[in-house]
């Protein structure tokens, strides 16, 4: 069973097996009066890059009560140019402030020159854009002195000269650099919806041995010019069934690991973030009880 | 086989410019079109920027209407895209743009009510410094204070317009009364934010020009001599206004 103490787990140099939320302004009274039983928050890092004021502040007085999850949207990993020195720095800084459980970031690119294009773009999968993306991770690895987790990405193109399959491309990254997956569940069923190939079969090949968090979240929806679905991955309303269904089958694999639940655009109040959360949770405690009767009748 | 430089860089541009052709080598599954596909990612870097104009400046976008302000920042975000993954400072520069926008001219006083929001964001993420005490201060009141150099908190920053900025502004965020403007009135505002509110004050005649000086480093007798080209000026007043709203975070004589 999980413990609902926040601080249960908090101090062992992990995120803990539970459901954590992803922390946003209007909720930081809200938590700070009432401190829920979440078991870690994740706040985007370029957030908290400012000298000071409210986000740290109540960063500070939050973490010390939570584990922490420090989640980057902004390094250009999988961009060919060299990382930003500045940005790195930022990031280091933050990382020796807060000295978070965890730290990720994107297979995607968002910088090019010195143009920053706000949105998580896609790489071909192919060897040298792997070899470029492993170089990248090695110095972000040693400039944070920190292992990395790396999301799989929400994806709406491929390219023609990719000659390799996602989860290959993933686990061929975490063979090389050590580094740590991050995997997202919804934009799993978003890719595979828009690239039509099966979730399942993509959860069922994904190197589950690297997994060190998984994220969950709400798609919206569209349609192709052939009545198709076309999925975007919006963080802005529950997370869908399939999804919760897809986050079951993953956990079978996985294993109980740390859970968010990301919800960052018409942010709702914090009782609605709670009650995913504890669906999480559920899920999670499903798949403890699932091992032990496992193991009891072994 | 394109190298992964190339194909970023028409990525890239073809993002920002929608009369670019979709760059070649990119597929999709199925029947969709590859331009329907390109587009969710232009829509993605269009609607977030927006949203975080929209979110930076509450009370432009109230005063032209959103229809209006999409537009202005459709055109802001191709001049201006990001140049740093650190959003809070994009639209540092919405304010001269807007200035030079000229379908912005009707609502003439536009672009200082954006140079005022932009200083909201900036003081709200800036350095934090605990503002001297009442009785710290009081060390001020003896003699000699012509000599003194005060330093103000690091979320310190002076907007000033021909046009009643401040009224305009809290006639916006304060919902409850809609006072009626007399936009022949100049205001001058000072933005702080001594804790962790933000504040918005409306600053006397003159007091904008004492405050600017004192940003650069100006003693407090230098400053109310520039100022003093305002006959307007009142030192009094400001001084006491100065002291009231805990901006001062230092004081040291310039005799060192
Ligand atoms: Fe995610």
């Amino acid at each position: 069973m999980t413990s609902s103490a926040s601080v249960a787990a908090f101090g062992l140099g992990v995120l803990p097996a539970r459901s954590g939320l992803g922390l946003k302004p209007r909720h930081y009274r809200d938590i700070l009066e009432t401190s829920p039983p979440v078991g870690f928050f994740e706040v985007h890092a370029e957030n908290y890059m400012g000298d000071g004021g409210p986000p740290h502040r109540y960063l500070e007085r939050i973490r010390a009560h939570y584990p922490l999850s420090v989640h980057g949207v902004g390094l250009s990993i999988g961009g060919d140019q060299p990382l930003d020195k500045t940005h790195l720095a930022r990031l280091r800084r933050l990382i020796e402030r807060y000295e978070p459980e965890s730290f990720s970031e994107h297979l995607a690119w968002s910088t090019h020159d010195n143009l920053y294009l706000n949105d998580l773009l896609p790489v071909p999968y192919d060897g040298p854009t792997l070899r470029r993306v492993c170089e990248h991770i090695d110095e972000v690895q040693e400039t944070l002195g920190q292992r990395l987790l790396l999301e799989n990405p929400s994806t709406y193109i491929a390219f023609e000269q990719s000659d390799m399959a996602e989860v290959d491309f993933l686990s061929e990254v975490a063979g090389r650099t050590g580094c740590g997956l991050l995997l997202d569940v919804n934009n799993v069923f978003v890719s595979a919806t828009n690239h039509a190939y099966d979730a399942g079969a993509y959860l069922d090949a994904f190197p589950v041995e690297h997994v060190g968090e998984i994220h969950l979240a709400g798609f919206a929806e569209d349609q192709d010019d052939a009545g198709g679905r076309l999925l975007i991955d919006a963080h802005g309303t529950p997370v869908a069934d399939i999804v919760w269904t897809l986050f079951e089958q993953a956990l079978k694999r996985t294993g109980p690991v740390p859970t968010l639940i990301e919800w960052d655009n018409d942010v709702p109040a914090f009782p609605v973030l709670m009650k995913e959360a504890r669906k999480a949770d559920r899920a999670l405690s499903n798949e403890r009880c699932r091992r032990q009767a496992m193991f009891a009748t072994a | 086989m394109m190298a992964l430089r190339t194909l970023q860089k028409r990525f890239s541009m073809a993002l920002l410019d929608r009369t670019r052709e979709v760059p070649s080598g990119i597929r999709t599954a199925g029947l969709d079109r590859i331009d329907r596909r390109f587009d969710v990612y232009r829509n993605n870097v269009f609607v977030g920027l927006t949203e975080a104009l929209v979110t930076r400046f509450p009370v432009c976008h109230a005063l032209v209407g959103d229809e209006f302000f999409r537009a202005m920042a459709r055109v802001f975000i191709e001049l201006s895209p990001p140049r740093s993954p650190v959003l809070m400072t994009y639209g540092d520069d919405f304010a001269n743009f807007v200035d030079t926008f000229p379908p912005a001219h009707p609502v003439p006083y536009l672009g200082d009510v954006a140079r005022l929001e932009s200083a909201l964001t900036r003081a709200y993420h800036a350095a934090d410094a605990a503002p001297l005490t009442v009785d710290e201060l009081a060390s001020l009141a003896p003699c000699r204070w012509e000599q003194i150099h005060v330093e103000l908190h690091p979320s310190v920053q002076v907007a000033t317009s021909v046009y009643p900025i401040v009224s305009i502004w809290e006639a916006h965020v304060r919902t409850d009364d809609h006072p009626v403007i007399d936009s022949s009135r100049a205001e001058d505002a000072l933005v702080v934010r001594p804790d962790l509110e933000v504040e918005v004050h409306r600053l006397p005649p003159g007091a904008a020009t004492f405050l600017t000086a004192l940003l650069k480093g100006a003693s407090l007798r230098t400053a109310a001599d520039v100022a003093m080209t305002d006959p307007r000026f009142d030192l009094i007043t400001t001084l006491s206004g100065v002291l009231a709203v805990r901006i001062i975070v230092g004081i040291r004589s310039s005799r060192e």
